[in-house]
């Protein structure tokens, strides 16, 4: 009894001291950010692993659930006879929650997983010891770079899918189920609002970049340098990332759509 | 060769990044639609304008040739004032148009319907619509049902 009270008590001090860490972490990465301007071809080739190289799986889901949203859509609103309003709903359903979050979740997967490997890999085969070492600064030379692309690629891969989201729409709706062409945008563009809801889409894709690259980073950093340590380190990436941006887009939906 | 790969690459990416929030800005929302060039700007009091919304279309027999720019309430006339943006290329409008407000489709929205007259004369910058006809108010057709049927 009081053994498992104790055990308790010791992991919940553990998940203080790693969220701790996490945040010294954090603040010692942001501490080291004029490398990213004073080196900027550092960035560039970690936008390009991290982006572009995301940039395939983003576009075909984009497309795939905006067509989904087409038919789902288009079947709900038949009923009330207002199929016309299928561009609205696959719009503000695309820019408000499912390109942000699912671009989130996949960017997570492709990129985030990427990265704690690559960092895992490089703390276990003491490559970041060997550059201390030499007095390369790993926060410098390692972190922030991947930290700032991780940041940067997130808004563009999600207006990205959700772009690509409304013409898998369009294929559907108009041009598979005959939802009339002009009816389809002039709905979307007289209920989506630039300011309300397109920006609001950005500004939550800014935040789960930003929690989904310091979680990959800082698993990374943290991991047991052992195989079983990177293997661990790359699941907790996934599962830590993709349940903190479920429970942040709830709190975010709540601040920006819910006291209005 | 190897770095000039990947600034091609991150270049393009951010291209289509930005090209996607442009495309969200003109195709998906509504930011185009502030600058619709040359308009020509007339007035409508309506006595009730029911859920009409600025931003709503302005049609003749449905095509859309204009937007409402302005709503208010003009405290001396006791009418709502609606100021209509059309487009400079439809000048062919007869002082005797008149404008109704409709609502397109179950759930859609109100818009104002022009029905053109038949004098010589055509509207200008600054005119004002001499005929005109209110939303229909559900409540008001309910009411008037009921008066009727209490006479009866």
């Amino acid at each position: 009894m009081i053994d498992a009270i104790a055990s308790l008590g010791r992991s919940s001090l553990n998940a203080l001291v790693v969220f701790g860490r996490a945040f010294l972490f954090l603040l010692q990465v942001l501490a080291s950010l004029d490398i990213v301007i004073r080196r900027f071809g550092l960035t560039v080739v970690q936008i390009y692993s991290v982006g572009v190289r995301s940039l395939l799986i983003i576009i075909v889901s984009g497309l795939f659930v905006g067509m989904v949203l087409g038919y789902q859509g288009y079947i709900t609103l038949v009923n009330f006879g207002a199929a016309e309003a299928l561009g609205g709903v696959v719009a503000l359903s695309l820019v408000r929650e499912l390109g942000p979050v699912v671009t989130a979740l996949l960017f997570a997967g492709r990129a985030g997983s990427a990265l704690t490997a690559e960092l895992g890999l490089m703390k276990t085969t003491e490559q970041l010891s060997a550059m201390e070492m030499m007095a390369v600064n790993p926060y410098r030379r390692i972190f922030a770079p991947r930290f700032v692309a991780g940041f940067l690629s997130m808004p563009l891969l999600a207006a990205i899918f959700s772009a690509v989201g409304v013409m898998g729409g369009y294929i559907v709706g108009v041009g598979m189920l005959g939802v009339d062409s002009g009816a389809y945008f002039s709905q979307m563009q007289s209920v989506t609002d630039w300011n309300e809801d397109v920006l609001s889409g950005v500004i939550k894709s800014i935040v789960f970049g930003f929690v989904v690259t310091w979680i990959a980073v800082f698993q990374g950093f943290n991991a047991m340098p052992t195989s079983e340590g990177i293997s661990r380190a790359t699941t907790q990436t996934v599962v830590v990332s993709s349940l903190a941006i479920l429970g942040l887009d709830f709190i975010l939906t709540g601040l920006m759509f819910g006291a209005g | 060769m190897k770095v000039r790969f990947f600034e091609l690459a991150v270049g393009v990416f951010v291209l289509l990044g930005v090209a996607a929030l442009f495309y969200l800005a003109v195709q998906v929302s509504n930011v185009t639609d502030y600058h619709d060039r040359d308009t020509y700007t007339v007035t409508a009091y309506f006595d009730n304008i029911g859920g009409l919304k600025t931003r709503a279309p302005v049609t003749v027999s449905g095509v859309r040739i204009g937007r409402v720019s302005e709503i208010r309430y003009d405290p001396e006339q006791f009418r709502a004032e609606v100021k209509l943006a059309i487009r400079s290329e439809h000048d062919y409008l007869p002082m005797d148009t008149q404008a109704a407000i409709h609502t397109a489709g179950l759930l859609g929205e109100q818009y104002i319907a022009l029905e053109p007259g038949g004098d010589y004369d055509t509207l200008q910058d600054g005119d004002e619509v001499m005929f005109t006809q209110s939303a229909l108010v559900l409540e008001n057709l309910i009411g008037r049902f009921l008066t009727n049927m209490g006479s009866d």
